[in-house]
């Protein structure tokens, strides 16, 4: 098994945590992992994005072009990455601030309204595990108790009491995940 | 066994140097290498290893401070990136000269001039052939992996001490930005003041003892027939580090009917490239030369005499494909293909790439 | 009264340091180097620290001052030496470290270093000759040329319009709250050089007490660069140097 993911938006809404979270809960379940982030100006308020890859064999290039999934936090990386998900591949989306839908056929489109889910609850910085839980509910590449500890593994300890609350957002963006 | 660790390459030079022995770093800050410094500044070593970590005024102060350091017989080291090893030219020169081990660490981003920040590998040559005035190269590791960062820094050490030579680690902004799994090795004190009169009594500079000559660190000599004959000593020691210490890894190369040779981030974009080559029934195989410096010559003339083509892939116009001719003196075709100015290339297009030089695509 | 009636242990008014070795110096005649190096070997003698002392030799015409002091050295390069020192002195915190440099080395090429060694207050001496002139290249403008001084490549004196001025640089150190003792002292008379001494051993003594870097410019002479015989140069350092760069401790802490 290898999974190509790309996670794009802001920078600032927590693209490279949500790359850092898949990569260790990949290592809890011994598989090769690569973490590539964008760097440079570009993070500073600009788009950033993370590449990630889990794989059961030796990782050949950190660098892609072609996604088996793009997770997209907004319309600028919508309009990037759209096209590089392989066909059959997977699309998963935040609809806040797209404006334009995506429209390929020939993949599989999932929303999840994370921000939307994080303000209700009233903690809206937990919107990027929303959307991580509805990638992790149509791909469950890793199983739930793995995240848990890499969130272990990836927080300082004095983070620790904010795992429960990110495992909830996980789970409830496996809830609410949707066909788009 | 070790902790498995995920880990920038940056985050790994900082923690394999504090756990090598390390005597000192010394840095100045520039992007995509920044963390390294950082790092260390966090870890504070000089509480726990008494390793000395230093923010120079510049590159070039940072080189020098390595040079005195050097001088004594301790592990000193620093780390940049490209326009920022420009300036440490002349240190590495004096190094060179002097005969001073050292291990430098070279981030490589697109240039020419202040350039991109983005990742390259277009500072091969300045690298491998000297960098600096004067017949002299530096030792050049090339890690393809965030393991690699780890187990050459200690590598590294051990090699610049074994030939009393400047080391250079070549890495590059994927190499350095991204995050693999690594298992750092294990520490090792510093080494004793005893360990350094064993390892380097005979010219560190350590205060001059009673019964033994002065010591003298220097590059100077005015008489040009001995100066020559410095050089042939020189010479040799390239000749030895030929002989006993080049490195490289074949990938798939039993059955290649061609050959990608790519080093660093090129090498595993090149991984890729060969499994969509091997899908579509074309077989390549990989030879990634791990020393730049030392060039692996022998493996790739032998490899040479066997295939139909040869692709070199380099995030550079054209740089170590000099090298890979060189060693394959005309047996067979080699071509260049490279993306540069900080722009890594795609699987897809070294594919393309490949067809077309050779298979009429 | 043969020789050999004179050549006696009782007779004896100086006695070179065995710290200076036998190497004839390269020196020209009536050079400041010579003396300087004199007083350091005698310096370090005299505090018995000759097996805890590196020096840093810069490039210049002391590039070889490796060769006449008889403790171990590193040669650096031009204007790097307070770097260099830095990385003896950090890994080394229990050596006497020192840097030895000319006005080009110290004052122009390696102003960076010498900046922001001092500011670090690393624990170092700094020996800064200062003869206004580049000797070693062959009588170039220095940054510490006299507004009017002819050199080869001031061949009309220094203008200040062309050069700008000459560079006080000890003043600019004395400024840093790293240093702890800066000085200028001259050789050109017996009473001079004891005075410089002193100041060498106050340096000295200063790295033992950890009190930053100590800095010790000697005003000095260039006859060859200056084209003087070694007298006239001493009359013309006293004449137009001094009024320029005034003798004296300029910060003591």
């Amino acid at each position: 098994m290898t999974e190509e993911i790309i996670i794009a938006g802001f920078g600032g809404q927590g693209v490279l945590s949500m790359g850092k979270i898949l990569a260790y809960s990949g290592i809890m379940q011994d598989q090769e992992v690569a973490w590539m982030p964008s760097y440079g100006p570009e993070m500073r308020g600009g788009t950033a994005n993370v590449t990630v890859i889990l794989s059961d064999e030796r990782i050949s290039s950190p660098v892609l072009t072609r996604y088996d999934t793009a997770i997209i936090l907004n319309q600028q990386s919508m309009d990037k990455f759209e096209e590089a998900v392989k066909p059959g591949g997977t699309l998963i989306y935040d609809p806040n601030g797209i404006t334009r839908e995506p429209s390929r056929a020939d993949i599989h489109i999932y929303k999840v309204e994370g921000t939307r889910l994080a303000a209700e609850a009233g903690n809206p910085k937990i919107f990027n595990m929303i959307v991580l839980g509805g990638f992790l509910k149509i791909k469950p590449i890793v199983i739930i108790d793995n995240v848990e500890k890499g969130l272990e593994k990836s927080l300082p300890q004095r983070h620790h009491h904010l795992i429960p609350m990110n495992i909830d957002a996980i789970r409830s963006g496996m809830e609410h995940v949707e066909k788009a | 066994m070790a902790e498995i660790k995920l880990m920038k390459g940056n985050e790994v030079i900082a923690e394999a140097a504090i756990r090598c022995g390390c005597d000192g770093y010394f840095g100045y800050p520039i992007t995509p290498q920044s963390e390294v410094m950082e790092t260390l500044m966090l870890r504070e070593p000089w509480k726990t290893t008494g390793m000395v970590v230093l923010q120079a005024e510049s590159e070039i102060a940072a080189i020098n401070m390595v040079y005195g350091a050097a001088s004594c017989g301790k592990k000193s080291m620093t780390s940049s990136s490209s326009p920022g090893i420009s300036l440490k030219q002349e240190g590495l020169t004096y190094l060179a000269g002097a005969e001073l081990p050292c291990l430098v660490v070279d981030v490589v981003r697109g240039g020419p001039g202040l350039g991109t920040i983005q990742p390259a590998q277009s500072d091969y040559f300045q690298a491998t052939k000297g960098g600096g005035h004067g017949d002299y190269h530096l030792l050049v590791l090339a890690p393809a992996s965030v393991q690699e960062m780890n187990d050459f820094v200690a590598l590294g050490f051990d090699l610049a001490f074994k030939y009393r030579n400047p080391v250079m680690i070549l890495a590059d902004g994927v190499i350095g930005q991204m995050m693999e799994k690594v298992q750092l090795s294990e520490p090792v004190p510093r080494w004793s003041r005893e360990d350094i009169e064993r390892i380097s009594g005979d010219w560190a500079l350590t205060g001059r003892q009673k019964g033994r000559e002065r010591h003298i660190s220097t590059s100077l000599e005015l008489d040009s027939y001995k100066q020559e004959i410095f050089n042939h000593k020189l010479q040799a020691k390239y000749r030895l580090m030929e002989a006993n210490d080049t490195r490289h890894e074949e990938l798939s190369c039993e059955d290649a009917d061609y050959l990608f040779v790519a080093y660093g981030s090129s090498a595993r974009i090149c991984q890729k490239a060969m499994q969509l080559c091997r899908e579509q029934g074309i077989k390549v195989g990989l030879l990634r030369p791990i020393t730049l410096y030392p060039f692996p010559k022998i493996p790739t003339r032998t490899l040479a005499e066997r295939v139909k083509g040869i692709l070199t892939v380099e995030m550079s116009a054209g740089q170590m494909v000099e090298d890979v001719r060189l060693a394959v003196n005309g047996l067979t075709p080699v071509e260049h293909f490279g993306r540069y100015g900080g722009v890594i290339p795609t699987p897809e297009e070294i594919v393309e790439a490949l067809k077309k030089q050779f298979i009429g695509a | 009264m043969e020789l050999t009636d004179i050549i006696r242990e009782e007779n004896l008014v100086y006695k070179k340091s065995p710290l200076l070795t036998d190497n004839v110096m390269h020196y020209c005649p009536g050079c400041s180097h010579g003396v300087v190096h004199a007083l350091i070997a005698s310096v370090i003698e005299e505090m018995g620290i000759q097996e805890k002392t590196v020096g840093v030799s810069p490039v210049g015409c002391s590039v070889l001052a490796y060769n006449y002091l008889d403790i171990d050295w590193a040669e650096a390069a031009h204007g790097r030496a307070p770097a260099v020192a830095t990385g003896i002195s950090r890994l080394h915190p229990d050596r006497y470290v020192f840097t030895y440099q000319g006005d080009g080395d110290l004052a122009s090429i390696g102003t960076a270093e010498v900046m922001h060694a001092c500011n670090r207050g690393e624990n170092i001496v700094i020996v800064f000759i200062n003869n206004a002139i580049y000797g070693m290249t062959g009588g170039q403008m220095a940054p510490t040329t006299l507004v009017g001084q002819v050199t080869s490549t001031t061949p009309r004196g220094r203008d200040v319009k062309l050069n700008g001025f000459p560079l006080k640089i000890t003043e600019l150190l004395a400024q840093l709250d790293g240093t702890g003792f800066v000085t200028r002292q001259a050789v050109h008379t017996p009473a001079a050089i004891r005075k410089t001494k002193n100041a060498l051993k106050k340096a000295f003594e200063n790295t033992k007490k950890e009190k930053g870097t100590s800095f010790v410019e000697v005003v000095g002479t260039c006859s060859s660069g200056w084209k003087m015989t070694p007298a006239e140069a001493n009359r013309w350092m006293v004449e137009n140097m001094f009024p320029k760069y005034p003798l004296g401790d300029i910060k003591d802490i």
